[in-house]
Formats: C-alpha cells, structure tokens, sequence
C-alpha cells in the first residue's frame, strides 16, 4: 500500500537531502579550489566526526542533558585506545561492541 | 596514517585490480561492513517505529530509498504521527540533513576528473558514515571513486533492507542484542583516529567537540554539528595559518 500523500513527503524530504549532498560535491568537484579553501576543507573532518561523537558520549534524553559518565563514554575510552593501537576499524567496532555489552552485563550501567 | 607514505608496491597493486570489476565490488562492499553493522539494529529500530505511525512496507522502502538519511527519517515519522504537515516535516528535513554540505564539499577534492553524472550518483550515498569511511580511505591512497561509490551503494542497500525488515518483523526482533548500539560510536572512535594526523587536528577535534557538546544542550535538534565543525575548522586553520605566518 503506497499511499499519495506519503508518496509526495518523501519525494520532498529526498530532494531536500539531496541538494545539500550533491551541489556542493557538483560544483566543487569540477574546478580546483583556491589553496586556502583546500586547508580549511582539510580540517573540515575531524571537526564534523568530534562533533558528532561527543554530544553522543555525554549527553542524553530529548532534550538533551549532559551526562559526562554514561556508559558510551566509559567504553569510549578503551575503544579509543584500542583504535590508537591497532588502526583496525572492524577491530575497533568490534571491541566497542563488546566493551558495550560486558559494561551493561556486570557494570550494571 | 600520513598521506603519501603507500609504498610503491601498494599502489601498483591498486592500479593492477583497478580494472577487474569483480574486485572493485568485493573492496568496495568489504569496506561497508562495520556501516552495515551499524545501520541494521537502526534501520530495524526505524521500521518498527514507522510501521507503528502507520507506514507500510513499501512506504518505508521508499522513504528509505528516496531520503537515506536516519535521523530526519526518524523524525519525519515521529512528525507525521503527531499530526505535522508535510511542508514543516520537509522543512525541518532539510535543516537536519544541511551538515551533508560541508561532508559533501570536503569529499570533492577526491573526486576532481570525476564526470558531473558520476559524481551526481555518487553524492545520493554521502551519508555520516560513508563520508567518513571513504575519506580515510581516500586519505590512504587505497582508493578510488569507483570504490567509494560502491562502498555507499552498499551501505543504502543495507539501510534500506533493514528498515523494510523492520517494518514487516521488527516486533520480534530482540532489542539491544550484543551491544550492537555501540557499532557506529565504535566506527566513529576509529575514523577519528585516523584523522589525528597532527596537533592542528587533535585540537581542532576537541574545540569542535566541546563546542559541540555546549551547542547541543542549548538548542534541540543537531544544527550544533554544523555550527560546532565550521566554527572549529575555521580556528583551527587560523592558529595553522599564524603558525606558518611566523
């Protein structure tokens, strides 16, 4: 069952997706880009993954409220070390994932 | 790892399977698993929660397929249950999903020669987690357009058959099995590592983490990722300029 209505938001909501996702790759893709733009780009990275990694850490709830020792920032650390060492990223999914579920099991988090 | 240190055995090993298709595809998927791992308990989550606000199976395929982007479809779903219009759901979408601009802008260089259709096709699949998987690669040297493309193709066909799935069987579907919640924090941890290539990064990470984290108790929804990543790239190349300057 596919109803018209729905047919139409997700029409909406995918073309407002897209935009953002290609015109930047479109028009930046096809020239090349001044020497400062390249650096600031460059930088661009570790900025977006720290952002989206530390409010996921120490927060919690809608609306958000901070909460510095929760379990995902407790596996954080090992899981963090572990990637500094081996560079392995299923390795690192993995331990997470374990360290996750073992802090749940017996830590009681 | 630093740039440009591939010996050159690597990259001719590259250049050698660049043209068999079949090994293209089979890097391009393999890189996508930890994504896939990530995305299945969410996707599962997401098609539950749709079915329970009233969607079909093929309604969630299709959002899955036209949208493939999870927090504005968790959104838009818990929006259109409390009775939102399409406009402010569309709306509201397009804010939420805005941060694809600076993924999407810092992809680019990699993709320079590329043609505008390719790139068109490719720029469907940047998602946080592709973006992310794809520029380390690309950082590495171990990889090209094709394979990138293929690793977010791999990725959507995850999404959106576990988003279907959920929707038609999610109910029996125990929660939370084997911390598999974690999977995309994990891979997060991971892809920032390989970003910490110097103190100019290490740094630009925490002034955008803690800004970020600041941001998001003050305003709801996830505006802060963009604020909080343009605010510290833009520092961060300041202190690298100044630096040089001298």
């Amino acid at each position: 069952m596919l109803r018209s209505q729905v047919i139409w938001l997700c029409l909406g909501m995918g073309a407002v997706t897209f935009i953002p996702r290609w015109l930047p790759l479109l028009v930046l893709s096809q020239r090349d880009l001044p020497r400062w733009l390249e650096r600031w780009l460059d930088l661009i990275p570790v900025a977006i993954l720290s952002a989206l990694i530390f409010p996921a850490l120490f927060t919690r709830g809608e609306p958000r409220q901070i909460m510095i020792l929760s379990r995902e920032a407790l596996v954080a650390l090992p899981t963090f070390l572990f990637a500094l060492r081996t560079r392995s990223l299923g390795g690192t999914v993995l331990v997470g994932m374990l360290l996750y579920w073992l802090a749940e099991r017996f830590l009681g988090f | 790892m630093p740039e440009s240190q591939s010996s050159p055995a690597d990259r001719s090993r590259v250049e050698a399977s660049a043209g068999h298709s079949g090994s293209l595809f089979v890097a391009g998927s393999q890189a996508a698993w930890p994504i896939c791992l990530g995305y299945v308990p969410i996707g599962l989550a997401f098609g539950v929660l749709a079915q329970k606000a009233g969607f079909s199976m093929p309604e969630v395929g299709l959002m899955s397929v036209l949208v493939f982007a999870g927090s504005a479809q968790f959104i838009g779903v818990a929006m259109w249950q409390g009775g939102a219009g399409a406009l402010a759901i569309v709306a509201t979408t397009f804010v939420v999903n805005l941060r694809h601009v600076l993924m999407s802008s810092s992809l680019a260089p990699y993709l320079k020669r590329c043609r505008p259709g390719f790139v068109t096709v490719f720029s469907y699949g940047v998602t946080d987690e592709s973006f992310a998987v794809n520029l380390g690669r690309f950082r590495d040297q171990s990889w090209d357009p094709k394979r990138a493309l293929i690793l977010n193709q791999a990725a959507n066909a995850c999404w959106v058959v576990s988003t279907v799935a959920g929707a038609g069987a999610g109910q029996f579907i125990p929660e939370r099995a084997f911390g598999i919640d974690y999977a995309l924090i994990a891979m997060f941890l991971c892809l920032l590592v390989f970003q910490l290539r110097g103190r100019i990064y290490v740094m630009t990470g925490l002034i955008a983490g803690v800004l970020a984290l600041g941001l998001s108790l003050l305003v709801p929804g996830n505006l802060h990722v963009v604020t909080a990543s343009i605010a510290a790239a833009t520092i961060g190349y300041a202190v690298r300029d100044r630096k040089r300057g001298t």
